[in-house]
């Protein structure tokens, strides 16, 4: 089986990550009850005999010994780094695999992407290259970063660039925050231009999510909850109550919102972790959904977001987690992929749910939704037989779909609102190896990604015809 | 004669397995409507065939590959309930990392890799057999491995092997909802095949689905349910049956014959099957039936080309003996009728030899160049298949395949046309011109069938 080495960058990045490895574990050991380390657990972890002192002790049969995550944890200030290395999860880390520095990137794209970009690429280096010693086929790297600050930003995209010479082979996918319209950060249109270029440029897929979109799930969620309607039914693991207890702290909104995001992660490698009627490895995510290299953005959707503590799947619920999947409240990123059009859309099932249930709600679905003229039937279906810790199944969809194309227009328009009055340029500018030309390239990057978006959405109104075929002499 | 399987991909790996174990299962089954001498001869036939012995335990003559694990092991340790049969634990491949649905990647990349330990694999297998009939090739078209490391291979075995025959069972998508690069992976596996393999038998997911839909009634259907579907209709063609009319002696050359009778041209290759009766296992015991009224319906379902014994069109009848011009014709058959080059009827059960087959032998069923003299043959045991007391299956090369592979090659020439996904398989190597070969051949194998008259 394959391995992946997640890389996670920044405040966001790292709170998120320190999620996703708190649900990894707990989804782990849910499934695996004999404590033997086996393939599923390699994908993420590794089995470390803690008694040998070095490096080499690496298990790779039999028990459960010590679980190391296969991460490298960067950040440029300490804060959450620390508050991870003195909470709960410390023990899966340890410090070879941390990249700190006290000064912060001040919300500058520049500071982290060319100051420490530079300062700390053979540390980064040698940490990801350690990271994949251990992995006996490294497949993926999954890189967690925000858009709208300096590090995650800055140093996140430029790791993008070195992953990409140095592991050529190895996929690269991206889970970016991007900010919501009410952002404090007031530089978060530069820094989010700015990386855009570099995803656009050097990553394979996208999963853009805003913050604004999690906390209104969470707030829908708190909201059926409070009103009494699920009662004592919600089951104490699931997605609702897994509050984030690896970092020591007590219930925030942000920690159901990155759990949203720890979620989404580990959805998207389950078939590849473990057994299923229909297989998806991470390979055939790009293999699927990306039709042109640019257009790899990837607007996904988690459902059900609550289940009920029954076993057994009544038929309509069952189809109502595919409705949901298509609805923009269930989005991650604010759009509506419902009323835009569609390049391809995967369908990733957990849990009791078989082929029959999803034809039946793909023809169901079908009619609703518009699908580009040369991909009239762009799905994409996978079926893992592991739900998620608590629930029953679960469904994540992945759409290739032109919704993307108004965040990206409004980030746009926000970065040209600070940009035409040159406001804080200067704390860029003053960075070594940034130029104006950085912002120009950057703002023209985007438009001819918005503009490619704009052509498919013009296709939308010209009816669908068969292109005339090839001609055989009989 | 044996016949060694090689099962490739995750569709391939759990339709094989399912095909073994119908085959032992009703090798094993004491229901088989006839005396004790038939059903040991039938049962000996069998293993010959499919199975080896170590150790008095069955061993499926069989090569696992995958590229990636998961299935693999999970089929392993499937087959290995006490009792009953296993596969080979050495006889098997697999890698790390999937082909990701990309043919090119399964074709251009596994196949030169990983071709000679394959071979090697398949080598120690043949050698097995005390004289080999052929290769039976269990893929799907849609995804990576089976379709691209599977054309690759069939290829090689052509090479290796040039006098033992090779028959790839494909397993046809769903028309949407499987794999999006489906089509182009379907074409470019379709054609490959279509240079190096003897004989396609083609399984449609759809059809099989509908199959357990109406007639197995089977509420949530799963891949399961679907391979044994597909296993009961394999196992009704390739279990043993008698070498000639009054004969007590099993074919041996079950591959050789099956394509002897049903290739007469090598740019007619595509297969398919039928069976009748086919119900689930509760509604077996009450239903009875016989041969006029199998044979009726299944002549029907041939014609019309209907895939199951259900929503026959009875309407559909062969075209009167005098002949009108052949463009027009065409067309009309085209919508209705389904013009067969050749058939093999394979009847199992009680009263065999009283089964009247004169429907299939009429002329008009066929194509003017192939009179029912040399298209039509039966093949028929008294033992009974998988405990139904009559059952028929029926093979046949005929236009039956031109709408799906017309749908495919369509789809995929849209999809062409705008570039999309091209460059998913440039990086592997299979360029635009490829793709255009790929085409060429397959809109020639379409307007063969096409015009068939």
């Amino acid at each position: 089986m394959t391995q992946s080495v997640v890389v996670q960058v920044g405040q966001c990045g790292n709170q998120v990550g320190c999620c996703f490895w708190d649900l990894a574990l707990r989804e782990h050991a849910a499934v695996n009850q004999k404590g033997i380390y086996d393939e599923a657990i390699s994908s993420f972890f590794r089995n470390v005999d803690t008694r040998v002192v070095g490096d080499g002790s690496s298990i790779s049969k039999g028990k459960i010994r010590s679980l190391k995550a296969r991460a490298v944890l960067i950040d440029m200030e300490e804060g959450v780094v620390n508050e991870i290395l003195q909470g709960p999860l410390r023990d899966v880390f340890d410090s070879k695999q941390l990249i700190t520095d006290i000064s912060g990137s001040g919300n500058n794209w520049a500071v982290g992407h060319k100051v420490f970009g530079n300062l700390y690429r053979e540390q980064i280096l040698e940490k990801l290259r350690k990271s994949a010693e251990h992995c006996d086929c490294l497949q993926c790297f999954f890189i967690i970063h925000s858009m709208g600050g300096g590090t995650g930003s800055g140093l996140g995209t430029f790791l993008l660039k070195v992953l990409e010479d140095e592991f050529p082979e190895v996929y690269r996918f991206v889970t970016s925050v991007y900010p919501s319209s009410e952002d404090d950060v007031i530089t978060s249109p530069y820094n989010s231009i700015l990386a855009m270029k570099e995803l656009n440029e050097h990553a394979d897929c996208v999963l853009p999510i805003d913050n604004q979109s999690l906390f209104d799930i969470i707030s829908r969620i708190d909201l059926v909850v409070s009103s009494g309607k699920l009662g004592p039914t919600v089951k104490q693991d699931s997605l609702v109550t897994s509050s984030a207890r690896a970092l020591k702290r007590h219930k925030k909104p942000f920690d159901a919102m990155n759990n949203i995001v720890a979620n989404l992660l580990l959805h998207l490698t389950s078939s590849a972790r473990f057994e299923g009627s229909l297989n998806m490895d991470l390979n055939e995510i790009s293999m699927n959904l990306v039709p042109f290299p640019q257009l790899h953005y990837l607007v996904s959707s988690l459902t059900p977001l609550y289940t009920l503590a029954d076993v057994n799947i009544p038929p309509r619920r069952l189809d109502q987690m595919f409705s949901d999947a298509f609805n923009k409240d269930h989005q991650l990123i604010q759009a509506d992929p419902k009323h835009s059009l569609y390049l391809a859309c995967a369908l990733m099932v957990r849990g009791n749910v078989q082929i029959s249930d999803l034809r039946r709600n793909i023809e169901r679905l079908k009619p609703s939704l518009q699908f580009v003229s040369w991909n009239q039937e762009g799905w994409k279906t996978s079926l893992c037989s592991v739900p998620p810790v608590g629930h029953s199944h679960s469904l994540l969809a992945l759409a290739n779909n032109t919704c993307v194309k108004p965040t990206f227009i409004e980030l746009r328009e926000r970065f040209m609102r600070l940009y035409k009055k040159k406001a804080h340029l200067h704390h860029y500018l003053q960075v070594e190896g940034m130029e104006e030309s950085c912002f120009t390239e950057a703002v023209s990057s985007l438009s001819a990604l918005i503009q490619e978006y704009n052509q498919l959405d013009a296709t939308k109104s010209v009816p669908v015809e068969d292109v005339p075929r090839l001609s055989i002499a009989v | 004669m044996a016949v060694v399987t090689v099962q490739l991909g995750q569709c391939g790996n759990q339709i094989g397995f399912e095909v073994f174990d119908a085959l032992f299962t009703d090798s094993q089954c004491s229901q088989g409507f006839c005396s004790k001498r038939e059903n040991e001869a039938y049962q000996a036939s069998c293993t010959e065939r499919f199975f080896r012995e170590e150790n008095g335990v069955p061993i499926a003559r069989a090569v696992l590959v995958d590229m990636e694990p998961k299935v693999i092991n999970q089929m392993l340790s499937k087959a290995a309930q006490p009792g009953r049969w296993k596969y080979d634990q050495h006889a098997r491949f697999c890698q790390k990392q999937g082909s990701g649905n990309n043919w090119a990647y399964g074709y251009s990349v596994h196949g030169p890799k990983h071709a000679e330990s394959i071979m090697n694999l398949i080598q120690k297998e043949v050698e097995k057999c005390d004289s080999l009939s052929g290769f039976f090739i269990i893929m799907s078209i849609a995804g990576g491995t089976g379709s691209g490391l599977g054309a690759f291979l069939t290829q090689h075995l052509q090479d290796h092997y040039s006098n033992a025959l090779k028959m790839n069972q494909i397993i046809w998508p769903y028309g949407t909802g499987e794999v999006i690069v489906q089509n182009y992976n379907s074409i470019l596996t379709l054609s490959h095949l279509y240079r190096s393999s003897d004989a396609l038998l083609v399984h449609e997911n759809d059809a099989v689905h509908k199959i357990c839909a109406k007639l197995m009634s089977t509420k949530q259907i799963s891949f399961r349910d679907i391979n044994q579907v597909l296993a009961h209709q394999l196992g009704s063609v390739f279990q043993p049956t008698h070498s000639a009319e009054c004969s007590f002696h099993y074919r041996t050359n079950p591959l050789g014959d099956l394509m002897e009778h049903l290739v007469p041209h090598p740019e007619f290759k595509m297969l398919g099957v039928r069976t009748i009766p086919q119900m689930s296992e509760t509604s077996l015991p009450y239903s009875t039936f016989t041969w006029n009224g199998l044979l009726k319906r299944l002549r029907q379902m041939l014609i019309s080309n209907a895939k199951m014994d259900e929503g026959i069109d009875w309407q559909v009848r062969p075209p009167l003996p005098k002949l009108p011009p052949p463009g027009k014709m065409c067309l009309n058959r085209e919508q209705h009728f389904n013009t067969s080059l050749a058939n093999l009827l394979i009847l199992r059960g009680k009263d065999v030899q009283n089964a009247n087959l004169e429907g299939f032998r009429d002329p008009a069923l066929y194509t003017s160049w192939l009179g029912p003299a040399d298209a039509f043959s039966a093949w028929k045991t008294p033992r009974a298949f998988n405990r139904y007391e009559r059952s028929a299956a029926l093979v046949s090369n005929g236009q039956f395949f031109v709408r799906p592979l017309d749908a495919v090659v369509g789809k995929a020439w849209n999809m062409f046309a705008s570039k999309a996904y091209i460059h998913q398989y440039t990086k592997f190597g299979i360029e635009e011109e490829d793709f255009l070969d790929s085409f060429t051949l397959l809109e020639q194998v379409v307007a063969s069938y096409r015009n068939l008259f």
